[in-house]
C-alpha cells in the first residue's frame, strides 16, 4: 500500500464487493448455525429459519428446531452485530484520535466497561436501578473520560493516548480483578473470569433484540459524520478551517463509540483487536474515504466475529475456547504489523 | 475592504497573545505579517478564520462580523494554509484536493460536476493536475505546500490565510509559492519570516512584537533600518533593488 499511486475501487467493483461481502456473511452465519457439538445440515437449517420466519411447516425434531432459533441463530446474530460494533469504533477512534492503533480495547474503554459490568454483577452496586447494561456505560465512559484528561493533561498528543490508554486499562483490570477474587464465590468468579475474556455463551434473542438497533443506530450516526471525519485528516484546526463543527462532532461520535461499545461488552464481554484488524483490512481494500470505509467496516467485522465464533468452537475439540483469544491471537499480531508500518511511514 | 481587524486581543489563559490589534487587506491585495517568533501571527490567523475566539474586538469579512457567520458559510469564504501540516492517512492529491469541497456540500449529497471542475481547476492552478493520483506521503515539502494551496482554492474563498508557507522550503520553492499566492488574485494574508520576501510579494506589510503591531502599511513605508534593528535585533541595510525593484534587505554581522 505505500506506492506512489494507490488503487481504488471502482463503483462497480465496490458494488461486486458489497454483495460478495454480503453473500459471505450469510453463508458465514448459516455455517456458525451448522457447525458445532451437535452437528446440523444446512438444509435443516434454512427449514428452521424458514419455519420461524415465514411460518413455514416443514418436518423437524424439535431439538433441531430448537438448537437452531433459540441458541446458534441467536448467537450469531449477536457476534456479527458486535462484531460490527466493535469495528465500527475502531475506524472512528482512528479518525478522531489520528492515531492508527486506536481502538476501544486498546484505549482501556473495555477495560472499564468491564469493571462496571463486573461492579453491578458481583458488587451489586446500584441494585435494582442499574442493570448490568448500565453499570458497562457508565464504567466505558468513566475510563474514556480519565484516558482523555490524562491525555490532555500530558500534552494531548496521538501517541500519547495509547499510552494513557494503556495505563486506564491496566487501572481498570485492576479494579476488577480486585472485586472479583475480594467479593466473589468460586462459581461467580469463574463466569465473571469467562466472560471478561469474551463469550457468546448464554446470548439469546432478548441481545439480538438489544445489540442490533445499537449497532444500527450507531452506524447511522457514524454515516450522518463521514466528511467530518474525512476532515479530520490533518487535524482539528484543519477540519475546523473546512467548517465541521470539531468540538460537537467529537462529542457525538465518542459518545457513540462508548455506547456501542459498552454495548458489546455488556452482552459478550471485551472483545480485542476487532477494531484494530478490519479498519485497517478494509482501508487497504476500499481506501480511506469514510463514505465507503463505514460499511465496509461495519460488514468485515460482522463477518469477522462471526468467523472467530466458528473458530473458537472447533480449534479445540469438544471446548469452546473464549473467543476474545481468538481475536486475540489474529490482532496482537496485528497490532505489531500495524506499528511497524506507521513507523516505516512516518 | 476585504478583511478589516478592528482592536482585537486574545489570550490564552492568563497570557495576552494578541493586544489590540487593528489591520485592514484591501480586495485581492495580499497582506504580509512579520515579527520575530512568538508575536503573535499564528494566533492572528487563527482568529481571522475563528479558529480562535477573539477576547475583544472584532474581525469583518466585507461587511459581516466573523462571529455572526456560521461555520460552514465561514469556510465557503476564508481557507487557511497551515504551517506543515501533514497526515498518517493514504491520501491521493486529489484526496486532499477534495477535502476543500467539505463545507460546499450537504450531509448526503453526492458529488456534482460543480464539486469534480472545482477540483480539476484548483490542481490545474497548483500546476498538480498530472500528480493528482499520487501518494500525499511521496510528495515533497514543496507540492505538499501547493496542495494545501489547491486544497484551499477547492473552498473557492475569498480570503486566503498562509501561515509561513515557505517554511523549510528550498529557494525555489520558496519563490515557487510566493509567486503562485502573488497570482492568484484572492485577497491574502501570509505570515512569513523572510524579509525580502515579504518586501518582493506583498501589497502591504504589518509587524508584530509581542502582539501588538508595532508598524503597518506599504513595504518601502515599514521596513525601515531603525525598525528591524528595534524588532528583530538585527544591524540592516537596506536598498532598492536594482533587479527587481523591491527593497532588498542585506545584514550587517554583529
Amino acid at each position: 500500500m505505500n506506492q506512489a499511486y494507490p488503487i481504488r475501487p471502482a463503483w462497480w467493483a465496490l458494488s461486486a464487493l458489497t454483495i460478495a461481502a454480503i453473500v459471505i456473511l450469510a453463508v458465514m452465519v448459516s455455517l456458525a448455525v451448522s457447525i458445532g457439538e451437535i452437528a446440523i445440515p444446512v438444509a435443516t437449517t434454512a427449514k428452521a429459519v424458514a419455519n420461524r420466519l415465514f411460518g413455514a411447516e416443514f418436518e423437524l425434531s424439535r431439538i433441531h428446531q430448537g438448537i437452531v432459533w433459540d441458541y446458534r441463530l441467536s448467537r450469531a446474530l449477536v457476534a456479527a452485530s458486535a462484531g460490527a460494533s466493535l469495528a465500527l469504533c475502531g475506524a472512528i477512534l482512528q479518525a478522531l484520535l489520528r492515531n492508527p492503533l486506536a481502538e476501544p480495547y486498546v484505549l482501556g474503554i473495555s477495560a472499564g466497561a468491564s469493571t462496571g459490568a463486573v461492579a453491578v454483577m458481583v458488587l451489586g452496586l446500584g441494585y435494582g436501578v442499574l442493570t448490568l447494561s448500565g453499570g458497562t456505560f457508565i464504567g466505558a465512559v468513566v475510563a474514556f473520560l480519565l484516558v482523555g484528561v490524562l491525555a490532555a493533561g500530558t500534552g494531548g498528543t496521538s501517541e500519547r493516548i495509547i499510552l494513557c490508554g494503556v495505563a486506564i486499562s491496566q487501572l481498570f483490570n485492576a479494579l476488577t480483578s480486585y472485586v472479583v477474587t475480594t467479593s466473589a464465590n468460586a462459581e461467580q468468579a469463574r463466569g465473571v473470569l469467562f466472560w471478561l475474556l469474551g463469550s457468546l455463551s448464554g446470548v439469546r434473542w432478548p441481545d439480538v433484540y438489544l445489540s442490533a438497533p445499537i449497532t444500527l443506530a450507531g452506524f447511522l450516526i457514524c454515516l450522518a459524520h463521514v466528511r467530518a471525519l474525512d476532515a479530520f485528516a490533518f487535524g482539528m484546526d484543519a477540519a475546523a478551517s473546512l467548517g465541521i463543527a470539531v468540538r460537537r462532532t467529537q462529542i457525538v461520535l465518542l459518545a457513540t463509540t462508548a455506547a456501542m461499545t459498552a454495548g458489546v461488552v455488556s452482552m459478550v464481554g471485551s472483545i480485542g483487536f476487532v477494531g484494530l484488524v478490519i479498519p485497517h483490512a478494509a482501508r487497504f481494500i476500499v481506501g480511506p474515504g469514510h463514505a465507503r470505509l463505514l460499511p465496509a467496516v461495519a460488514l468485515g467485522g460482522a463477518i469477522f466475529m462471526v468467523g472467530a465464533d466458528i473458530v473458537s468452537r472447533i480449534i479445540v475439540p469438544q471446548q469452546i475456547l473464549p473467543i476474545g483469544v481468538v481475536t486475540a491471537l489474529f490482532g496482537a499480531p496485528a497490532f505489531a504489523i500495524i506499528l511497524y508500518r506507521a513507523r516505516r511511514t512516518a | 475592504m476585504s478583511i478589516a481587524i478592528d482592536n482585537v486581543s486574545y489570550a490564552a489563559g492568563e497570557t495576552l497573545i494578541v493586544n489590540g490589534v487593528s489591520l485592514s487587506v484591501g480586495k485581492g491585495r495580499i497582506l504580509g505579517l512579520l515579527g520575530p517568533n512568538g508575536s503573535g501571527k499564528s494566533s492572528l490567523l487563527r482568529l481571522i478564520c475563528r479558529l480562535r475566539k477573539v477576547k475583544s474586538g472584532v474581525i469583518r469579512l466585507g461587511d459581516d462580523d466573523i462571529a455572526a457567520i456560521p461555520r460552514a458559510a465561514l469556510a465557503r469564504r476564508i481557507a487557511f494554509v497551515e504551517q506543515q501540516s501533514t497526515t498518517d492517512t493514504q491520501l491521493t492529491v486529489r484526496d486532499v484536493v477534495r477535502l476543500g469541497r467539505t463545507p460546499h456540500r450537504g450531509l448526503l449529497s453526492t458529488w456534482n460536476a460543480g464539486d469534480e471542475a472545482a477540483i480539476d481547476e484548483a490542481l490545474g492552478r497548483v500546476d498538480m493536475r498530472e500528480r493528482a493520483d499520487q501518494l500525499w506521503q511521496t510528495l515533497s515539502g514543496g507540492e505538499r505546500q501547493r496542495v494545501h494551496i489547491a486544497r484551499a482554492l477547492a473552498q473557492a474563498p475569498s480570503e486566503l490565510l498562509l501561515d509561513e508557507p515557505t517554511n523549510h522550503l528550498d529557494i525555489q520553492h520558496q519563490l515557487d509559492i510566493l509567486s503562485l499566492v502573488s497570482k492568484l488574485g484572492v485577497t491574502s494574508v501570509v505570515a512569513l519570516h523572510d524579509l525580502n520576501l515579504a518586501a518582493m510579494f506583498c501589497d502591504s506589510l504589518a509587524v508584530m512584537r509581542k502582539g501588538e503591531i508595532v508598524a503597518a502599511g506599504a513595504p518601502e513605508e515599514v521596513l525601515t533600518e531603525a525598525l528591524i534593528g528595534d524588532v528583530f535585533g538585527v544591524n540592516a541595510h537596506i536598498e532598492r533593488s536594482a533587479v527587481h525593484g523591491r527593497f532588498n534587505i542585506q545584514y550587517r554581522m554583529a
